[in-house]
Formats: C-alpha cells, sequence, structure tokens
C-alpha cells in the first residue's frame, strides 16, 4: 500500500513545484513584456538618450531618466549604509550579548517595525524628522565641515539625506531579523570550542559567528536592498521632488518610484505615459542587475569565508 | 419526498430567475458611474451621498485622477468623466464627447513670512511669475517693494514650493503665470506637470502647505479650500482691471461670471487673468465629460438629472466645503447645450 502512494504522489509533487516555479518566471517575462509594449512610444522616440538625459519637462515632452536613475542609487546607497552595520550590531546584540528577556522584548520591537506601512513612515518624516532634521541636525553638519559639497544648501530637511535615512528605518528591521536568525543558527559547540580556546567575545563574534553566517548575512542584505531601491510613498514625502542632480544631500532630489507615484495619475499623453512606463522599466533593469552583482558577490564572499572557516 | 423536494428546489430557482430579470434593469439605471478628477471628488462625494438620500439613485465615483477619467470615458467604461482641464473643441468633437463646467476653485499664493499676516502682501502677476522662474530670489527686492510701500520685507531667500505630481492645481497655476508672462510661457509652458526652474517639490496640497510651513520664506501655491482651512498666508493679487483683489467665494464668482461663456466652443474656457474689478486672477473649473450620443436614453436622464439636481441644489453643501457653484447665468446656458446636443437614438434626452 505504502509504495503506492509514493509512486502516486511524487509525480504531483513533482509537477506542483514545476508549476510554480515556471508561473514565478512566466510572471516576470510577463511584466517585462508589458513594461516594454508600454514604454515604446518613449523608446521609439528618445532611444538611448532617455537614459543620459537630465531634462523632464512634460509640458514640452522631453524626458530623460537621469535623475531619478541617480536619485534611487544616491538615497538607497545612504539607505543601506546607515542600516547595514546598524542592523549587524542591533543582531550580534540580540544573539551574544542580551539578556533572554531582553532579547525577546527588542526582538519583537523589531518585527513590529517592518509591520508599519510606508505611508506613516513618510508622513512621520515629513512632519516630524524632517523639522527635527532641519533644526538641529543640518546647521549642524554644515557647521561641522564648512564649505564641504555634500552639505551645502539651506537646511529644509527634506531632500537625498533625508530619504536615505527613512529608508534605512524602514529597512534596517528587515536586515536585523533576518540576520538574527542567521546568527541564532550558528551551532554552539562551535563558538564554545572558540571560547574554550580561550577567545574574547569580540574573536568569537568577529572569527567565528559572522563568517558562518556571512551567506545569509548578504542574503538579507539584499532583501532590504531590494525594498529600499523600490520603496515609494516614504521617500516621495521626503525627498523634495525635483528633477535635477545636485552634488549636495540637502538638495532636494527624485527617485524612480517617487516620479512614478508623483506623476503617473495625471499622465494623460501618450509619450508621457510611455516615458513614465520606461522609468519603470529602468528600475525592472536596475533590480536585475543589482541581483546579479549579489549573486556573483555571495559566491565570491563564500569562498573567500570558506577558505577562513 | 424527494418529488416535494425536487418542487421546493424550483420554485426556489423561478424566484431567484425573477428577481434577477426583473431587478437588474432597474439596478443598472439607478447606479450612475463616473471617474475622474480628484479636485472636486469632495463636493461629487458629498452630493452623491444628498441624492441618494433625496433619490435612491447612487453615484459611483472613483477619483482616479483627470487623465484616467479621459481615459475612461473613451473607453466607455463610464457614465461620465471628469477633468480638472478642459478639453479642447476638436479632442471633443474627435470622440464625441461634450463637456460642460460644474464647479468652481481657485489657486491661492501662500508664502511663509513671519511678521507679515496673511493678505498683506501684494503681488503682481508679472512678479509672481518671476518669483517662480527664480529672477526674484530675495524678498526684499525692489520688484516686491515697490508693490508693498510700508510692509516690512524681510532679507530673506525666496524658496519656492510647487506641486511634484501631476495636478489641476498646477495646471491652472501655470496657465495664469503663462498668460501673463511671455518668458514662462516661451520657456515653462501650461501642463499638469512642468519643469520648475527653482524649489522643491510636495506631494499633494498637504505636501506644498507642509512645506511652505516648513520653511521661512518660502512660497508655494494650494486650493482656496486648502488655504482656507489650514489658515495659511496668502497673499493678494493684482488682476487684470489692476485691482488687488483677496482670494474669496466673491471673487471667484466674480470671474466666472464676468467670463464670456456664450463665445466659448464646447465650453473651453479657462478662467485664469478675467476682466472685472473684482476677479480673482487664478480661478479655474473642473468639468464633466459626457457622449452626445447617448446608448440609453433612460441612463442619460439619469445623470443630466444628477448634474441638474447639483447646479440646482448642491450650491449651499459647495460652499461649506469652500468651493464655489457655477453662476445661474453659467447653468442655463449649460443646459440649453445638453438639450441641443446631446442625443439618444437620434432624439433629445434633456429635458
Amino acid at each position: 500500500m505504502q509504495p503506492k502512494t509514493h509512486t502516486n504522489l511524487d509525480p504531483t509533487f513533482r509537477w506542483l513545484t514545476l508549476a510554480s516555479g515556471l508561473g514565478v518566471v512566466l510572471l516576470v517575462a510577463g511584466i517585462l513584456y508589458t513594461l516594454v509594449i508600454g514604454a515604446m512610444p518613449a523608446l521609439k522616440h528618445f532611444g538611448f538618450g532617455f537614459l543620459v538625459s537630465q531634462s523632464w519637462d512634460p509640458a514640452f515632452m522631453e524626458f530623460g531618466a537621469l535623475s531619478s536613475v541617480y536619485g534611487t542609487l544616491i538615497s538607497t546607497a545612504i539607505g543601506m549604509l546607515i542600516a547595514v552595520p546598524l542592523s549587524l550590531v542591533i543582531a550580534l546584540f540580540l544573539v551574544e550579548l542580551a539578556p533572554p528577556a531582553v532579547s525577546r522584548l527588542a526582538g519583537g520591537a523589531i518585527e513590529l517595525l517592518a509591520a508599519i506601512p510606508s505611508i506613516i513612515y513618510g508622513m512621520w518624516g515629513l512632519f516630524v524628522f524632517a523639522p527635527f532634521l532641519a533644526d538641529h541636525v543640518q546647521p549642524r553638519l554644515a557647521e561641522l565641515i564648512p564649505g564641504f559639497p555634500l552639505f551645502e544648501g539651506p537646511p529644509m530637511g527634506i531632500g537625498m539625506l533625508s530619504a536615505g535615512i527613512i529608508l534605512a528605518l524602514m529597512v534596517l528591521p528587515f536586515i536585523t531579523s533576518v540576520t538574527r536568525d542567521v546568527f541564532q543558527m550558528v551551532p554552539a559547540v562551535v563558538k564554545e570550542s572558540a571560547y574554550g580556546m580561550g577567545s574574547t567575545t569580540w574573536e568569537v563574534t568577529r572569527k567565528v559567528t559572522i563568517p558562518y553566517g556571512i551567506q545569509g548575512v548578504v542574503g538579507a542584505c539584499f532583501l532590504g536592498l531590494g525594498r529600499a531601491i523600490g520603496e515609494t510613498m516614504a521617500v516621495t514625502f521626503v525627498i523634495g521632488n525635483r528633477h535635477e542632480i545636485s552634488a549636495s544631500l540637502f538638495a532636494a532630489g527624485n527617485s524612480i518610484a517617487s516620479t512614478l507615484a508623483n506623476e503617473f495619475t495625471e499622465a494623460s499623453d501618450e509619450l508621457y505615459l510611455g516615458a513614465l512606463i520606461e522609468l519603470g522599466l529602468v528600475l525592472f533593469g536596475v533590480t536585475l542587475l543589482l541581483q546579479l552583482v549579489a549573486r556573483w558577490w555571495l559566491r565570491r564572499t563564500a569562498r573567500k569565508m570558506g577558505a577562513v572557516r | 419526498m424527494k418529488k416535494k423536494i425536487t418542487a421546493l428546489f424550483r420554485t426556489i430557482l423561478v424566484t431567484l430567475a425573477a428577481l434577477l430579470l426583473c431587478g437588474s434593469p432597474v439596478l443598472a439605471a439607478a447606479t450612475i458611474n463616473g471617474a475622474g478628477a480628484t479636485f472636486p471628488y469632495p463636493v461629487y462625494g458629498q452630493w452623491a451621498w444628498l441624492y441618494n438620500k433625496e433619490t435612491g439613485v447612487k453615484l459611483n465615483y472613483q477619483s482616479i485622477g483627470s487623465g484616467g477619467g479621459i481615459k475612461q470615458i473613451q473607453a466607455k467604461t463610464v457614465d461620465f468623466g471628469a477633468s480638472d482641464a478642459p478639453l479642447k473643441a476638436e479632442e471633443l468633437n474627435q470622440s464625441g464627447l461634450m463637456q460642460f463646467p460644474m464647479i468652481m476653485g481657485g489657486v491661492v499664493p501662500v508664502v511663509n513670512l513671519p511678521g507679515i499676516a496673511a493678505g498683506k502682501l501684494k503681488l503682481s502677476g508679472t512678479v509672481l511669475a518671476d518669483i517662480f522662474l527664480g529672477k526674484i530670489n530675495k524678498w526684499n527686492d525692489a520688484a516686491i517693494a515697490k508693490e508693498n510701500p510700508g510692509l516690512a520685507l524681510p532679507d530673506t531667500a525666496i524658496t519656492v514650493v510647487y506641486r511634484a505630481d501631476g495636478s489641476g492645481t498646477t495646471w491652472i497655476f501655470t496657465n495664469y503665470l503663462s498668460k501673463v508672462s511671455k518668458v514662462w510661457q516661451d520657456s515653462i509652458g501650461n501642463a499638469k506637470a512642468v519643469k520648475w526652474p527653482a524649489g522643491v517639490g510636495g506631494k499633494g496640497n498637504e505636501g506644498v502647505a507642509a512645506y511652505v510651513q516648513r520653511i521661512k520664506g518660502s512660497i508655494g501655491y494650494v486650493e482656496y479650500a486648502y488655504a482656507l482651512q489650514n489658515k495659511l498666508t496668502y497673499s493678494l493679487l493684482q488682476n487684470r482691471a489692476g485691482k488687488y483683489v483677496a482670494p474669496t467665494s466673491a471673487t471667484f464668482q466674480a470671474a466666472a461670471a464676468n467670463a464670456d461663456w456664450a463665445k466659448a466652443e464646447g465650453f473651453y474656457l479657462v478662467l485664469t487673468d478675467q476682466p472685472g474689478d473684482e476677479s480673482w486672477p487664478i480661478t479655474g473649473a473642473s468639468f464633466i465629460l459626457v457622449y452626445k450620443e447617448q446608448a440609453s436614453s433612460a441612463t442619460a436622464k439619469e445623470v443630466l438629472s444628477f448634474f441638474d439636481w447639483c447646479y440646482r441644489k448642491g450650491g449651499g453643501t459647495a460652499q461649506k466645503l469652500d468651493y464655489v457653484p457655477m453662476p445661474e447665468k453659467v447653468v442655463s446656458l449649460v443646459e440649453k447645450a445638453w438639450a441641443e446636443q446631446i442625443k439618444a437614438e437620434g432624439k433629445p434626452v434633456w429635458p
């Protein structure tokens, strides 16, 4: 009786998983196809120039993606620069150092942060965080390094820096909770043997826990990156929405997602709509590129860390 | 026993079918579907609710934006579309649509200048355009000072705040700036979103208001209702007659009443920079789009009756929400156009 069920279930299971796997591929292909079709008017009209032009002028129908792509990359970079180290430290504290009660409480709080809708982050950013930044942080930064091009311009509280910090807050819970789980999976035996050889907590962390979990940590970071790069509402509220590239982080900028959120509803002209959809296509490309880089990097670090271990 | 159950089952089925058959046409006629502009959504929503209480007719309005509204009516998925910017006569003819103005609002410049109260600052159209062009970038600039003798203007930089999202508000505002400034018309133009030469962009009226309240020395533009409800510091504007006027319900009405609607083909009329001593220069109407050739006379009548009710009985509600109802004169012109242009099976639908 038993072997028969097995033979019946196995093919079914295989088909089910195959169909689900192919479904995802099909879905992505479908999205790509729709984007290309929708972007056709703009693709034909602007050609490659779309990617390198900074002009965005709906009144005279001139569109270029450069400032949006730049803003997306810079705001994401600021967000990741803040979120990744902070998440690592929090995760290590929760796993290695915190008393169990604190660890449970803080862990719960972090997971709760992940559940806050992005519009709330945006509103909070606009009404609470931006004023604070403008009154207390930005003037000090400008005083600290006078004439530093990154911190130039009036302290408005909105702009690239604020968008980056809000993004950091938003991806922090994702990276932290995955990283914490990864660190928790490091076998106690391995750690204890390191302690047994007289290692300090710092040495165990640096030479055992982190190398052991590095693949998971990198995976967590890319999960956060994926969220940051496409984040829409929160960024739109605080980035300042200006189609321009400026060196200063205090200046207003825009991102691909914020441009789409702002302009999609009222774009009635075919070329305008096409340009917006092409922006979506560009975001698709940027995300894909980052994925590939991530894979390659993951494989490389795994090899290197493997040698250490 | 089995027979009895079958019989019972059959009765239920027949009753259900009968209900469905006679129920569906009634339901279809009693629901009006519309989609479009977000700016008039609060007042359309309120009207729909009151109209439903009075007549039982339901209105389903999706505020998806003017662009979406035009698309939906062209795809014939809704009974009417709504747009903040009027369509040109040839665009209307191309798709067999007619349009009429439904409700008005105005756009108001708002400033953040500590020590200067609402309605104290006076601006002319050209100065306003030069500020938004970034040509005038200090509040104590000679051009502003000339118009405001006796007002202590600070030596602060001007930060321009604009709407980052595509909007009818921006369309009306840039339409006005194009009319008063040649430079604006040639370099920036009139659209729902433009390439702003200076400043920062907030999302929605609330975004602009928040930025203006945050940034000292800033100037932005919001819908009248929004400026009023949030007690923002508005400025006076010089109209075509050379008079400085404040944004009020009366000055918007004056702009609409002084406009020459009778000569405007397809009601294509933008209420910016209208003549008259009392006219607020940045006034705008929100428009409704319907097909001239209607498939069903009953549905068409249902739709027009609703708008007729809004014109006649909706004024008070509109004013309570800080919108401005259309003047009598315009309403009778609109209803005359209905009678002449809207037909079902070759016969006029209205009245």
